[in-house]
């Protein structure tokens, strides 16, 4: 069954410098599609440029980016996500001066089915639903609270009706409940057959939710596994998670949940 | 959306249509002479509105857009005795390519860098025409008043002019609110809120920001080639006189930046409160520096004007003010 699972997302020896800073150093790994990656990693590992550099934010110094089997290192973000790559942004970006509904409907206007504006409408009102943001339609996107901005976040990418999803620290200020309730969502997406690369920092979510885990640390990829495998690993543990018994623990919260 | 169902555009037409009629109803023609200046200044700053209020550009040299449809209009109707209608096209057409042709090179700088390249750009323009001599050099150009005799001598002319500014008016509302309640003017405002947020969101930036900035320049250089015929001269610094950018940006600033009916109250607004300081003993000389403290005043207390402040007070009236 494996052999048939094809790579939505290939990411072969990317770096990318910043002057004398190498934010990401010759990383490679591949997403099957339908999987949930999990990326993980120390503050200023890497991760959000990596994020920064597959959609397109920056060029990659070097190496390349393959999204369904296209080249598209070095193109323009417009250009990705109409392809149907969508991301989310770790800080969120909302349209403050637009209304819940304006800043969905722009994201299914421009994305990947370039959609007019009544069939973004509908589209939008769906996603809207979905993430449980319909009762906020008409608000302006500026007045929400932060759980709510990351929803609207999250809605403005799916309603680009991407292949794919890049969601950085979507659960990031979120409490327990929120939490729970975005990770059912992140679910629901993955069920839709949304291929899904996500960046956390709440552990316990993210081992849940994670078929798969990569661990960037100082730019480069130093390790590759499925959740419990990396929990375990003693790499892992000395570069990013520091403690060994925080393996366990993470471990228990995820049987638990 | 349905968008043309909503009161507010029918509201903003059917103002500019009673003031348009005003002259007729009155007779009046020092009343046609104020409506053609209200007129103007409605048109001018409802095209800015497009670039300043829609995408988040401040264009403080938009009225290169004005100077250089009225010069290459003039010259047209001047030099090669072309009809006025064409003359008024060219002028538009050419306001619309050196919009297109700065697009690509200003639009890819942000916020006060742009703007300040926007002076800079109007500053060139009006220095290569003063010196250039097909187009007069500082002196300019002036048509013969027997020019007029082919538009039924210089009564029917003004009439005609003002019927003329009277539609480019209305276009330029139907414009304004057509991109206002379009994809292409959703991709604007989400460059106006974020820049970066819309690329990612799929905004091609570059085209949309060169497109309003395209759509912005047409009317003004359409403008120019009446203003400055109805003139019977133009010179390079009455045609590209950077105060009248400013004005032009208080008008939007005034009457709510981002909205239809905005620019439109700004502009009747600023030419009332301007033709009273013209003609106050007191004040005459002080009517751009009054401009200015508007604007000061504005920004720090009511960033959206008075439509837009009206809109956040009142939510009920969001279908009648836009």
């Amino acid at each position: 069954m494996m052999a048939q699972v094809e790579n939505i997302l290939q990411v072969k020896g990317v770096t990318k410098r910043f002057g004398g800073l190498t934010a990401v150093n010759n990383v490679t790994f591949d997403l099957p599609r339908g999987q949930i990656l999990g990326l993980i990693g120390p503050n200023g590992a890497g991760k959000t440029t990596l994020f920064n550099v597959i959609n397109g934010v920056y060029a990659p110094t070097e190496g390349h980016v393959i999204f369904k089997g296209t080249d598209i290192s070095g193109w323009q973000p417009y250009d990705v996500v109409k392809l149907g790559l969508a991301r989310t942004h770790q800080i969120v970006r909302p349209l403050n001066d637009l209304t819940v509904l304006e800043n969905v409907m722009a994201g299914a206007c421009y994305g990947h089915e370039n959609r007019p504006l009544k069939e973004a409408q509908v589209i939008a009102d769906e996603v809207m639903e979905f993430l449980g943001l319909a009762e906020r339609r008409d608000m302006l996107a500026g007045s929400l609270n932060v759980a709510q901005k990351k929803r609207l976040e999250m809605a403005r990418a799916l309603a680009s009706r991407p292949y794919m999803m890049l969601l950085d620290e979507v659960l990031a200020g979120l409490n327990p409940t929120e939490i729970a309730e975005m990770v059912e969502v992140v679910l629901k997406i993955r069920e839709q057959g949304v291929t899904i690369l996500i960046i956390e920092h709440v552990m316990h979510a993210l081992m849940n939710v994670s078929d798969r885990v990569i661990v960037l640390d100082y730019g480069q990829l130093i390790a590759e596994g499925s959740p419990e495998e990396i929990a375990n690993n003693p790499k892992v543990i000395e570069a990013y998670l520091g403690d060994p018994d925080l393996a366990k623990r993470l471990m228990e919260n995820a049987d638990g949940d | 959306m349905n968008s043309w169902k909503y009161p507010a555009f029918w509201i903003a037409l059917l103002l500019v249509i009673i003031g348009g009629l005003l002259p007729v109803i009155t007779g009046s023609n020092i009343m046609r002479e104020n409506m053609f200046l209200i007129l103007l200044s409605v048109a001018l700053a409802s095209s800015l509105n497009i670039l300043l209020g829609y995408a988040g550009y401040v264009s403080f040299g938009h009225i290169v857009f004005f100077g250089v449809g009225g010069y290459i209009g003039f010259y047209l109707l001047a030099v090669q005795n072309t009809p006025l209608w064409l003359a008024i096209i060219a002028g538009g057409i050419a306001s619309a390519v050196l919009a297109w042709l700065l697009g690509a090179a200003i639009l890819r700088l942000r916020g006060a860098y742009f703007a300040l390249a926007t002076i800079g750009v109007n500053e060139a323009v009006r220095t290569f025409i003063n010196n250039f001599g097909p187009l007069g050099g500082p002196i300019g150009m002036e048509v013969n008043f027997s020019i007029y005799r082919q538009y039924g001598g210089a009564a029917t002319m003004q009439w005609t002019t003002y019927w003329i500014v009277l539609g480019l008016t209305i276009a330029a509302i139907v414009l304004s609110y057509a991109v206002k309640f379009s994809r292409f003017g959703l991709g604007l405002m989400a460059i106006r809120e974020d820049e970066d947020a819309a690329m990612v969101m799929g905004v091609r930036t570059p085209s949309a920001k060169t497109m309003a900035y395209v759509l912005s320049a047409i009317i003004p250089g359409m403008m120019g080639v009446i203003f400055f015929f109805r003139n019977s001269s133009i010179e390079p610094h009455e045609a590209f006189r950077l105060t009248r950018s400013i004005e032009m940006i208080v008008m939007v600033m005034l009457g709510g930046q981002g909205t239809v009916q905005g620019p439109l109250v700004g502009a009747a607004l600023y030419e009332a409160i301007r033709s009273f300081l013209l003609t106050s003993p007191l004040f005459k000389d002080l009517q751009l520096a009054f401009a200015g403290l508007l604007l000061l005043l504005i920004i720090l207390f009511v960033p959206s004007g008075v439509v837009g402040w009206l809109r956040s007070r009142y939510r009920k009236l969001w279908r009648v003010l836009e």
